[in-house]
């Protein structure tokens, strides 16, 4: 049994994209309750986020927050979109790769003349790449 | 064909465009909006919002090419960012100067001697102060305001002195036009806020 999983990435103002990650099936799942909690954990890390932008100039974050036994790693592009996975205290080492990772597939998605920086990610592509990333680093 | 998300991400691959094909795409892009605006600043103004979304894009992938694990916090380097980093990569070389303004503690400014967007561009003069490069100054607007530096950019035409240029005066190497006699100054001005935040960072 396994912990669920959230990645979400934040813009300037509203969420641009949600993945619910059970490592175990490497599909969404979950109860209902644990979910708009896991939401509400990783939404309240954002006031930190905010804080600890401009101290520091490096974009992976590391762990932002600690509620229960959950954590929040954060990483920040250079447009400052906010990648935010909420994990069961994972490694450093296997976050900070499926962050560049994800980054690598963000940077592809913005040179599309289609897509609007800071609106939400529809493109089902980049979705499915997101989910197999986190299924390959992440369980 | 190979969907984008196989593509690599280096820039390596088929990235040289033409100078006469960039220059006939954006003498259209201006004609499109030149029959569509009413007036002068019109025109800057929809020829900057057509910028700004190139400079969004522009930050994210130069960041990512160059330096994968470092952003921009301070006004300084973010400065130095886009006149040596996003110039090399939209133009093959650094912006020629950056300065800082005496008057004002907000205004900085980016001189390019010449800017491919207005090199082939003649301004007719009921036109007047109407510069083609505002794109440009719509791509350092969204540079700027992508990483949290909000800005107001304007680009201007000012006279080149006598001797000004630092090389000999054999005009464009690309082109071979005669040397310009008028080179493009964008003018940077932050906003409060930006500038309140950056002095705090200094303590």
């Amino acid at each position: 049994m396994s912990s669920p999983i959230l990645f979400v990435i934040v813009g300037k103002n509203e969420p641009l994209f949600e993945a619910e990650i059970d490592t175990y099936t490497g599909t969404t799942g979950g109860n209902d309750l644990s979910t708009r909690q896991n939401y509400f954990v990783l939404h309240s890390a954002l006031d930190l986020v905010e804080k600890s932008a401009w101290t520091t100039n490096s974009m992976y974050l590391r762990v932002v927050d600690k509620v229960n036994h959950q954590q929040v790693s954060t990483f920040l592009t250079a447009g400052n979109i906010k990648f935010m996975l909420l994990h069961g205290g994972k490694g450093e080492e296997v976050v900070r790769s499926f962050f560049n990772e994800v980054y690598g597939y963000y940077v592809k998605l913005s040179m599309n003349p289609f897509y609007k920086y800071d609106t939400p990610i529809t493109s089902l592509a980049f979705e499915n790449r997101v989910r197999a990333a986190a299924r390959s680093y992440l369980s | 064909m190979q969907h984008y998300v196989n593509r690599g991400g280096s820039s390596s691959e088929g990235s040289a465009v033409s100078l006469s094909a960039f220059a006939y795409v954006y003498s259209e892009l201006v004609q499109y909006h030149q029959g569509r605006a009413a007036s002068i600043s019109e025109l800057e103004r929809r020829l900057e919002s057509a910028g700004y979304g190139v400079g969004l894009k522009v930050l994210e992938l130069v960041a990512y090419r160059t330096k994968e694990t470092k952003r921009e916090t301070r006004l300084m380097s973010i400065l130095h960012f886009v006149s040596s980093s996003v110039w090399k990569a939209l133009f093959g070389k650094s912006a020629d100067s950056l300065e800082r303004s005496i008057d004002h503690a907000d205004e900085f400014m980016i001189v390019d001697y010449e800017p491919i967007t207005s090199t082939f561009v003649s301004v007719p003069p009921d036109l007047g102060q109407l510069s083609a490069d505002a794109y440009v100054s719509g791509i350092i607007a969204g540079v700027l305001d992508g990483a949290g530096f909000s800005a107001r950019v304007t680009a201007h035409s000012v006279n080149v002195e006598e001797g000004e240029y630092a090389k000999p005066q054999g005009g464009n190497v690309v082109t071979g036009l005669p040397a310009r006699k008028d080179k493009a100054v964008f003018l940077v001005k932050f906003s409060q806020e930006v500038l309140a935040r950056d002095a705090a960072l200094e303590r």
